[in-house]
């Protein structure tokens, strides 16, 4: 192909938006079709400055918003492409009804979401209001918690979706200034490394196979649209996580670094845990372990795979903890919070379930501070020692003005 | 293919046109052709219609603008001779008629339940032009 290789240091100061660009770079993407929104524009912006310095033998398409953006690539997928896009909030929610066609259509689309608020109010930093709306699209969802992961996660995302036992979209879900804005040191991989990991497209019922003519986007009614729906929800809920798990494995084995379906720390003997998602996982995990020289054995479970999700796997991380908090980084909008309640499902059915509560935090890119996580820490605690839960089960972290509390 | 279940199809609500190889398609008649049981040129996809073309053939004179003009590639015609219309697939929408040049028109819009050779006996004459 004719194009340049980068030479990339052993480590370079990337934030999370760069590090997300530099990947699609080296996956040697065929087709962008992008609709700039912060706080992802660098990403499709750096893929772009790739095509346009000769890194990169492809095509960067700008559309007039995001809902052709992801019909854009839901075009060059089906025509037969490595396709990826990037977006954020408002421009994830009018992709909202093209994301359902992606998955559907089986297409290995990859999306990158930088995690944003939704308006009213317009707000532009991070939370995962964005994240949550595209739960039931029947995309695979895959959560980074820093730059590192973000680079590392994309080349799991195309490895995983392309795979023809697979063929599902997967976006790449990192938060939005915290991550996609913060400068960190990202190991990287050559390019030959790199593209190594991902390996050529394969096409499959690519509508540039002339011999072999298909048609997608087809229309079915109350005769076959339940059939469909199911194989989907079948593939997604038996076939994705052992691939997820093999191509973790197979990157352990390429780089070294280590990525699995629910991230456990401190999980072993841990009597209050929390449950959460992107950056706070780092910030719980540093708290948990300040809490452990206090005396409470406090541990994490970050959720690295979000969709398909992994039941069994937190079954597993949680059936040892006697209190655990989920936070939901998301308005829940009437209802207990996705987290709480995605816990309590997998909980329910236990013989000896901990006790259950739910915070809804940082919304709108408000920090959650350590102090926050303390105080939450010593709250399980207290439920542990009483053996019931002792606040409302939902209640709001960081808010201004008296406790907000229901439930 | 109607009773089949979910997990036996092929992914992603995709239909294939035809079955196996093909490679020389645009030159292969229809009839020729290996349509697979998800194209839609094996299925009946015109019960919706209220009114059908009649085909008269004496006075066609083979110019093929009904079969150019025709939405649904209904017309058949082979060897640029009009041959006749494929009734599983016309959805009686008029063009035809419309576009047909001939004095008397070769073809006419009849109710569905209108008898060919009934109608065809009583084709209208000639118009003379007024001076």
């Amino acid at each position: 192909m004719a194009f340049d290789k980068m030479e990339l240091r052993d480590i370079e100061v990337w934030d999370g938006n760069h590090a997300a660009a530099q990947a699609l770079r080296q996956c040697q993407i065929d087709v962008v079709a992008a609709y700039p929104i912060t706080p992802s524009t660098p990403i499709v912006e750096g893929y772009a400055k790739f095509l346009a310095d000769g890194y990169v033998e492809g095509e960067f398409v700008l559309v007039e918003s995001e809902h052709a953006a992801m019909s854009g690539c839901i075009g060059a997928a089906a025509a037969g492409g490595r396709v990826a896009t990037a977006t954020s909030s408002q421009g994830y929610a009018l992709m909202v009804e093209t994301l359902y066609q992606a998955s559907g259509m089986r297409l290995p689309i990859v999306l990158n979401v930088v995690n944003r608020a939704l308006a009213a109010p317009l707000n532009v930093n991070g939370d995962h209001s964005d994240m949550y709306l595209g739960r039931d699209s029947g995309w695979i969802q895959l959560n980074a918690y820093c730059p590192q992961d973000a680079y590392d996660l994309n080349f799991i995302a195309f490895r995983v979706a392309e795979d023809h036992g697979v063929r599902l979209p997967c976006m790449v879900h990192q938060d939005g200034f915290m991550t996609s804005h913060t400068a960190q040191g990202v190991k990287t991989m050559t390019d030959d490394v790199a593209y190594s990991f991902v390996g050529d497209f394969k096409p499959m019922n690519d509508m540039l196979d002339f011999e072999h003519p298909v048609t997608h986007g087809v229309q079915t009614e109350e005769d076959w649209h339940f059939e469909h729906k199911a194989r989907q929800h079948n593939d997604l809920m038996t076939k994705v996580m052992p691939k997820v798990q093999a191509a973790f494995d197979d990157f352990e084995k390429l780089t070294g670094r280590k990525y699995n379906i629910v991230e456990k720390y401190d999980m072993d003997d841990a009597d209050v845990a929390v449950v959460c998602m992107g950056t706070s996982v780092e910030t719980a995990r540093e708290v948990a372990t300040e809490m452990r020289a206090k005396g409470i054995k406090a541990g994490v479970v970050g959720i690295r795979v979000i969709r398909p999700f992994p039941f069994f796997e937190i079954q597993e991380a949680l059936k040892g903890a006697k209190a655990i908090a989920t936070l939901d980084r998301s308005a829940p909008g009437g209802a207990p919070g996705m987290l709480f309640n995605e816990m309590a499902g997998c909980l329910f059915n236990l013989d000896k379930r901990p006790l259950l509560s739910g915070k809804i935090y940082g919304l709108g890119g408000r920090d959650l501070t350590k102090k926050h996580l303390v105080d939450l820490y010593t709250e399980l605690q207290a439920n542990v020692d009483a053996g019931k839960v002792l606040t409302p089960l939902q209640q709001f972290i960081g808010v201004r003005g008296p406790k907000l509390s229901f439930l | 293919m109607a009773n089949r279940g979910w997990d036996e199809f092929e992914i992603g609500a995709m239909l294939r046109s035809f079955d196996g190889v093909s490679n020389d398609i645009a030159t292969t008649q229809q009839e020729d052709r290996n349509y697979s049981q998800s194209n839609s040129f094996v299925a009946s996809v015109a019960d919706w219609r209220i009114e059908k073309p009649i085909f008269a053939k004496d006075f066609c004179i083979d110019c093929q603008f009904c079969w150019i003009y025709c939405p649904d590639m209904s017309i058949i015609a082979r060897d640029k001779k009009m041959i006749g219309v494929d009734m599983d697939h016309c959805k009686g929408c008029g063009i035809c008629v419309e576009v047909c040049p001939t004095n008397p028109k070769s073809l006419l819009m009849f109710p569905e339940h209108a008898d060919e050779e009934a109608e065809l006996a009583k084709w209208p004459a000639k118009e003379s032009k007024e001076k």
